[in-house]
């Protein structure tokens, strides 16, 4: 199958572009993402990829475009090369990082202040959001940390992957990703209403409930698993409305 | 944008979406999975595997790109390498910077061991991992209609009942104990208004077990964690792979050789435990697929492990995710989450026709899928030449209403848009990919490596590196939930055994006589191992290649 696909991919005629990898110019070929653009021009990375899904933030690219005075913010492994893109990868964003017991934290108003107190120099000039490759609302987050309101924080930052271009491009050198990293978890923890049902399965399963059920199990036969697996009861598909905790 | 030659089948699709509404496919019966599997799933080619000719495992057949990691020479001459400076001392050197490295380090720390006695270890940033990508969820049986005993009956039979039983009984007895931990540490779990958790069906699930953030639930998970390192002030060396174990003059583990690889420096730990989670083994790129793996994903651990001794089980089966992006170009391979099937988009081939329940086991579902394609000529074939079948995303938003898709799979539905595909009005493409080593190093229920005559001291293992906990084939949503149980009972055990053990002469002579026994065995000096990061540097800048500096 993949050897079928590589002859399909060879009938393509391929068109190439110009990119510049830190102002050097390479032709590589037309709708490769950044990431696989910089490896066909010969680069192995050692940083700059990790996932390679978009997932863990660390192929940070900024570019410009020829004739375009902006500055883009993206993901290497998310974006496709265009003619005349000036590229280079930012790996790694020195950002402070508080440090904090959540056991031992008073939550208030104040907290995320107290712990990033640089959030008050917010400028409110929304180059931060700017920046985010995720399209996150970032300022409008630390806008909400400012007001003590972790609830809101915490869902508008939900989808950050902490590539850093936030903290990079801040005037106010906010370290946002860190910010908002505190206040999801002072909300998964203090604010979201807990699990009753995992709080009674952990006690049950530390009072042995299952102990017996599951030692009679480990020992059945293969025959007698498939037995009682291909006859076992599944629990319908329909799902009832879900009226999500907001 | 979906190109021209689509817009055909993409109708047929849509006309038949009401229809289908109403009705999944039946699920196969037993006979049926069998002989799907048996044709058309690509574990069943015996060329792409052979027997393992060295090791204590010589004789048992795996993948031919494992054989060829595993029958390679170390990347070091043992005699040039100086032992006796010693770089970092600590109690627990743990290899490997994702979700079961992060949970073991943090289980060490909460048992006692002080976090400068503990290092981590990884090859890329801390956090760079199959963790921080997987989206479904966790499972884990904490609903009043279900049971730990409930859930190992659904893990061994996905499993083809091959699985260890006594990993199993650990992974679901632990799991809830696992989520709490989480909710205790502040992870965001998708919960409705009075708190009950949101949890829906994956493939091969008899209750709705399957936990979510999102699909984001990896990262989510991996970045409270790693956060929580962070504050703990445990010590990671990034871009420091291990390239082999160390062994005292009694064949304990005691340490390992890393590798900095930004200076090409080497450095010398001497450990009282060590904990392997290097994950798997998706950059292999078995048989040529493509991945949903990370970067880093190059199964180092299989082969330092196997040097000293360690027991391979379940080699021989690979999981292939049913649903891996065929269109557009840029994201081939990349994961479409099990959850988009989850919530109710089937699976339906260029005439808009279903051909497969949307939720039988991986393997069943992705051999469902290629035979579609190659053996029934059903597949979409997309202007690369790739063949792929249509996941009907659509569906998600008629069954659970507008918004859902934003909502629960904000992953998907951003990683589409940025190719302008709207995956909320449009169907997307997609074809089986590697995802997942099912097997790996033998442990016990301690976590602790198996080898010929019992347990290797001083050397534990946790995550995608072990095997056993999934037999064959593992279940979505079981995998973030190995790397939390056994890393957890990794870095308990091995404090455990830290504070007795202690560790004498430091040697390679592991790595002297395994390069003993490839030269027996005829094995060239061709190939070296571990091989750390894969190459994809283009093959005409590669043949002009030197190496001076």
């Amino acid at each position: 199958m993949a050897r079928k696909r590589k002859e399909g991919r060879k009938k393509e005629e391929m068109k190439m572009v110009r990119i510049y990898i830190m102002g050097k110019e390479y032709k590589v070929p037309a709708g490769l993402t950044i990431m696989k653009a910089m490896e066909y021009a010969g680069y192995r990375y050692i940083r700059g990829a990790g996932c390679r899904a978009g997932f863990c933030g660390a192929c940070a690219t900024v570019y410009r475009k020829e004739g375009d005075y902006k500055l883009y913010a993206d993901l290497a492994c998310q974006t496709t090369v265009e003619d005349g893109m000036w590229l280079v990868q930012l790996p790694f964003t020195p950002a402070n990082k508080a440090t904090y017991d959540l056991e031992e934290i008073k939550l208030d108003d104040k907290t995320l202040v107290n712990f990033y107190p640089e959030i008050a120099r917010c400028v409110s000039c929304n180059t931060c959001t700017k920046a985010c490759p995720q399209e996150l609302e970032v300022m409008d987050y630390i806008q909400a940390c400012l007001r003590g309101d972790i609830k809101k924080a915490a869902e508008l930052s939900f989808d950050c992957i902490q590539c850093g271009l936030c903290a990079l491009r801040c005037p106010a050198e906010i370290a946002h990703y860190h910010v908002s990293q505190l206040a999801r978890r002072l909300y998964g923890k203090y604010i979201a209403p807990k699990a009753k049902h995992l709080e009674k399965r952990v006690e049950e399963i530390k009072e042995g409930k299952f102990d017996k059920e599951m030692k009679e199990i480990m020992e059945k036969s293969i025959e007698e698993l498939k037995e009682m697996y291909n006859s076992r009861y599944i629990e319908p598909e329909e799902e009832e409305i879900v009226v999500e905790a907001d | 944008m979906y190109p021209k030659e689509f817009e055909k089948s993409i109708r047929k699709v849509e006309e038949t979406r009401q229809e289908r509404l109403k009705k999944p496919p039946e699920r196969l019966g037993e006979k049926e999975k069998e002989e799907l599997l048996k044709k058309w799933h690509p574990d069943y080619k015996p060329e792409a595997k052979r027997k393992l000719r060295v090791g204590v495992s010589k004789g048992s057949i795996v993948p031919n790109e494992v054989a060829d990691i595993i029958e390679a020479y170390p990347l070091i001459n043992p005699d040039e390498i100086d032992l006796s400076q010693i770089d970092y001392e600590t109690d627990i050197l743990i290899i490997g910077g994702g979700g079961a490295g992060t949970a073991a380090a943090l289980f060490a720390y909460y048992n006692g061991i002080s976090p400068e006695n503990i290092i981590i270890a990884t090859k890329l940033r801390h956090g760079d991992s199959n963790t921080i990508m997987a989206q479904g969820g966790i499972q884990a049986a904490d609903k009043e209609n279900d049971s730990p005993v409930i859930h190992y009956l659904d893990v061994i039979g996905g499993g083809h009942f091959a699985n260890k039983p006594e990993l199993v009984a650990r992974l679901v007895l632990d799991a809830p104990l696992i989520i709490k931990w989480h909710e205790e540490l502040g992870v965001m779990y998708d919960k409705k208004e009075d708190g009950e958790m949101i949890t829906i069906h994956g493939g091969g699930t008899s209750r709705k077990r399957m936990h979510s953030a999102k699909d984001y639930t990896g990262m989510e998970i991996m970045r409270v964690l790693r956060d929580e390192a962070r504050n703990i002030g445990i010590e990671v060396l990034e871009f420091s792979p291990a390239i082999d174990l160390l062994i005292d003059d009694e064949g304990k583990v005691g340490g390992a050789l890393l590798y900095n690889l930004e200076t090409d420096q080497y450095y010398v730990v001497k450990a009282k435990a060590v904990i392997l989670a290097t994950g798997g083994f998706g950059r292999l790129h078995i048989q040529g697929f493509p991945t949903t793996n990370h970067y880093g994903a190059t199964a180092d651990g299989l082969v330092m492990a196997y040097r000293v001794g360690a027991k391979l089980r379940d080699m021989d089966s690979v999981q292939y995710h049913p649903t891996g992006v065929a269109y557009p170009e840029q994201i081939v391979g990349l994961l479409v989450t099990e959850k988009v099937r989850g919530l109710g988009a089937q699976p339906v081939n260029v005439e808009g026709e279903q051909f497969v329940h949307p939720l039988e086991p991986r393997d069943v579902e992705a051999a469902a899928i290629i035979r579609e394609c190659y053996g029934r000529n059903k597949g979409v074939i997309t202007p690369t030449g790739m063949r792929g079948i249509w996941l009907d995303s659509p569906m998600i938003e008629i069954i659970h209403g507008k918004g859902t898709i934003e909502r629960r799979l904000g992953a998907m539905f951003r990683m589409f848009k940025r190719f302008d595909i709207d995956m909320r009005y449009e169907p997307i493409l997609v074809f089986p990919t590697l995802h997942y080593q099912n097997g790996g190093i033998e442990i016990n229920e301690n976590a602790q490596v198996l080898g010929i005559n019992g347990i290797i001291k001083g050397l534990f293992a946790a995550g995608e590196v072990e095997g056993g906990v999934h037999g064959k084939n593992r279940l979505m949503g079981n995998s973030l939930l190995d790397t939390q149980v056994f890393g957890r009972i990794a870095g308990i055990n091995a404090a455990k055994y830290s504070r007795k053990a202690k560790v004498g002469k430091l040697s390679l002579e592991h790595v002297k006589k395994y390069v003993e026994e490839l030269k027996k065995a005829g094995i060239k000096e061709e190939r070296k191992a571990p091989i750390l990061l894969p190459d994809y540097r283009e093959k005409k800048v590669l043949s002009r290649a030197i190496d001076i500096l």
